[in-house]
């Protein structure tokens, strides 16, 4: 099963013909995704190729999906052009857009977000400045590395690119159902509770790990919602304990604001709704270890 | 980026929210003459305000009335020079005092949770607004808006209404939040706010105080550089933004680069609980050199970190995901290469951490180069415990 991203998926990439699309167009097939077309509006009719296969270029996200019936997407387009291409893809009615763009204006990602709600939500919003959905063994979609993990029984969603590629290497042997990474962008479209509420009913996910850093309330609520709806054990990290109050550490939604968005807040409501929150990464890799180990 | 108050007032300016009359003084003489100029104009009674970017200016005596020249020559001597929560005060603004019959808030900001934006309105302003949320909840009001239909005439007044501003200051405070909305969007502001709003006894509605933070990710579409101020900015800092390098600096002594925001987020705090058992060594900064770490950004980032008077060791803390590790340990190699050659010999000890992709020929690379300053170790909690311990030792002159 995993969860939104699965060996059924027919991915494009919008921003197919750039530099990024290109590679990692090429690192998905490699990775055995089912990518079947890209597109980009000057280049409508042409094919490019990504590493040893070649894709057929579409003009619009629409003619990909009646050509191929692609139903994911993968935006890999500046930041200029991102607000742009998110809202083509959910005119067209495409189930899943993952945004890897980097630098999006906030009041750009407002905007294509309010548009996709004002269209009934029927398309599902990863990222943006995210490294995407991998489900090991069936498909990946986005820049998460395919070869440092393996397919398994635990879920991962995450704000970090890098801590999420370190959990997954750390817990190769276990494994994964689905990786989401879901960005570190103050407005972002799916969130820690649509991955837990997701989890939580795939029938292949057996535990959760959910990795947080400072910024915002993500965590707080999610630790509700764990208290509220999880029966499958959720372990965790956060990241940031040390980051000073009003710099922006890295990530453009990684800030603590006063007092609100610190590291020790959110483990502390994660912790008292009985989840188990890692000083560092590699124990949280092994309080999950811990929980997988056959009893 | 945030603004300084003025700036902030500048751009209201601009837009037609109303705001008193103001301008910027370096020194107290620059004070005296702008006093003198607002008297001039029958304004003698001015107000005297620090600028800086942080909060608690007032009760730091950053902000004094002064009645003409002379006082506000005195008034700007005081405050020029003041440290108010760590930040120096360079500059004042010497603003014509308004006579203020009542005091409010208002703000635009960025609603995380809701995914869209809000605006947060009281007829309780002139103080911080977390603390009238604390001890008067239902005087703040949160108005979530719609990025699609955004504030227009009516939503405006639906705002003021919902802050419970009085009758007379209804229509005045509409007008101005329908402008200042103007200034959130058009801008790309990720925090707009006005406090206190204020309505003068004369019945007009002004923003007295402002503040306004610029999305740095619409830099490309705004001339946000207009409100870049290089004397503020750590110099350190400074020369890691020219270099395009994301460096935040800390108050530690292991210096830190890695790649990717949460790792290197990550590998301080790591750093900071090992440290615990040597004495409180703490990260000396954040850096983070993204996914690529070619050599010449590995070694502007050594450049950077070793520049640093406090760093008495390195910890290079990379996961090889997209890059591989044999690439980064030859980025590593090839940067202290190009140090050398600039002259600068790395006196400092450089524990390195490669996990993931290739690692095992990263190591292999790392270790055949034989470069002394350089110690390889397996995992991140150990790289940073040896980086804490390391630091330790050159501190204590072991």
């Amino acid at each position: 099963m995993a969860i939104f991203l699965t060996a059924q998926s027919r991915v494009i990439v919008q921003g197919v013909t750039g530099s990024e699309g290109r590679k990692h167009g090429a690192r998905m097939i490699a990775a055995g995704t089912n990518v079947v077309g890209g597109t980009n509006p000057r280049k409508a009719g042409q094919s490019v190729e990504l590493g040893d296969s070649s894709v057929p270029v579409f003009g619009a996200v629409a003619d990909a999906m009646s050509a191929t019936g692609a139903d994911v997407s993968v935006v890999f387009v500046p930041p200029a052009m991102t607000k742009e291409a998110v809202i083509e893809a959910v005119d067209a009615g495409i189930g899943l857009v993952i945004v890897i763009t980097e630098g999006v204006p906030v009041h750009d990602t407002a905007a294509f977000w309010a548009h996709a709600c004002s269209r009934g939500n029927a398309t599902r919003i990863v990222g943006p400045n995210c490294p995407g959905v991998a489900s090991p063994g069936k498909s990946n979609a986005g820049i998460i590395p395919a070869d440092i993990t393996t397919e398994g029984r635990i879920g991962l969603v995450s704000k970090s690119g890098t801590l999420t590629y370190q959990m997954m290497y750390e817990l190769g042997d276990i494994g994964f159902s689905t990786a989401v990474g879901i960005g570190g962008d103050p407005i972002i479209g799916t969130t820690h509770i649509d991955c837990l509420r997701a989890f939580e009913a795939d029938p292949e996910t057996d535990a959760i790990v959910m990795i947080g850093e400072i910024g915002g309330d993500a965590e707080e609520r999610a630790a509700a919602f764990i208290e509220a709806n999880m029966t499958k054990p959720v372990v965790a990290y956060v990241a940031g304990f040390t980051a000073p109050e009003g710099k922006t550490m890295g990530h453009a939604g990684a800030i603590i604001s006063g007092s609100a968005g610190t590291a020790q807040a959110k483990k502390e409501a994660l912790e008292k709704v009985g989840v188990k929150v890692g000083r560092t990464p590699s124990e949280t890799a092994r309080l999950v270890r811990d929980l997988m180990r056959p009893s | 980026m945030d603004l300084f108050e003025h700036e902030a007032k500048e751009l209201f300016a601009e837009y037609g929210v109303p705001v008193q009359a103001g301008r910027v003084a370096r020194t107290a003489e620059e004070a005296r003459v702008i006093a003198a100029d607002f008297a001039a104009a029958g304004h003698s009674l001015v107000v005297v305000k620090a600028q800086v970017k942080t909060g608690g200016r007032g009760k730091a005596g950053g902000v004094k009335l002064a009645n003409g020249p002379d006082e506000a020559y005195e008034r700007a001597s005081q405050i020029l020079g003041m440290d108010i929560n760590g930040h120096t005060v360079h500059k004042v603004l010497i603003a014509v005092a308004v006579d203020i019959a009542q005091e409010y808030y208002l703000s635009y900001l960025v609603d995380r949770a809701g995914r869209q934006f809000m605006s947060i309105c009281s007829v309780e302003g002139g103080v911080e607004i977390e603390e009238v949320a604390h001890t008067n909840p239902e005087a703040v009001a949160r108005i979530g808006i719609d990025p699609l239909t955004g504030v227009d005439q009516a939503k405006a007044a639906e705002i003021i209404e919902a802050g419970r501003l009085p009758a007379e200051a209804a229509a005045g405070a509409a007008e101005l939040a329908e402008r200042l909305w103007a200034v959130f969007t058009d801008e790309d502001a990720t925090l707009v706010e006005v406090n206190p709003l204020v309505l003068t006894e004369e019945g007009r509605v002004m923003a007295v105080d402002g503040k306004v933070s610029l999305d740095d990710n619409a830099a490309f579409r705004q001339e946000h550089d207009r409100f870049a101020d290089p004397t503020a900015a750590d110099p350190i800092e400074a020369r890691a933004k020219a270099k395009h390098l994301n460096y935040v600096k800390l108050d530690g002594q292991v210096g830190i680069i890695g790649n990717g925001a949460g790792l290197v987020m990550s590998t301080l705090d790591v750093v900071a609980y090992a440290g615990e058992e040597f004495g409180g060594v703490r990260p000396a900064n954040f850096l983070d050199i993204g996914g690529g770490a070619s050599a010449e950004v590995m070694a502007n980032g050594l450049d950077i970190v070793l520049s640093d008077p406090s760093v008495r060791s390195v910890l290079v803390n990379v996961f090889g995901g997209i890059t591989s590790c044999d690439e980064v340990a030859n980025g590593i190699v090839a940067a202290i290469g190009l140090l050398r050659e600039r002259g600068d010999e790395v006196r400092h000890p450089i524990v390195v951490r490669l996990d993931g992709n290739n690692a095992a020929e990263g190591r292999r690379i790392l270790t055949e180069a034989g470069i002394g300053a350089v110690e390889q170790v397996a995992t991140m909690d150990d790289a940073a415990r040896r980086a804490a311990e390391l630091a330790s030792l050159a501190a204590t002159g072991a």
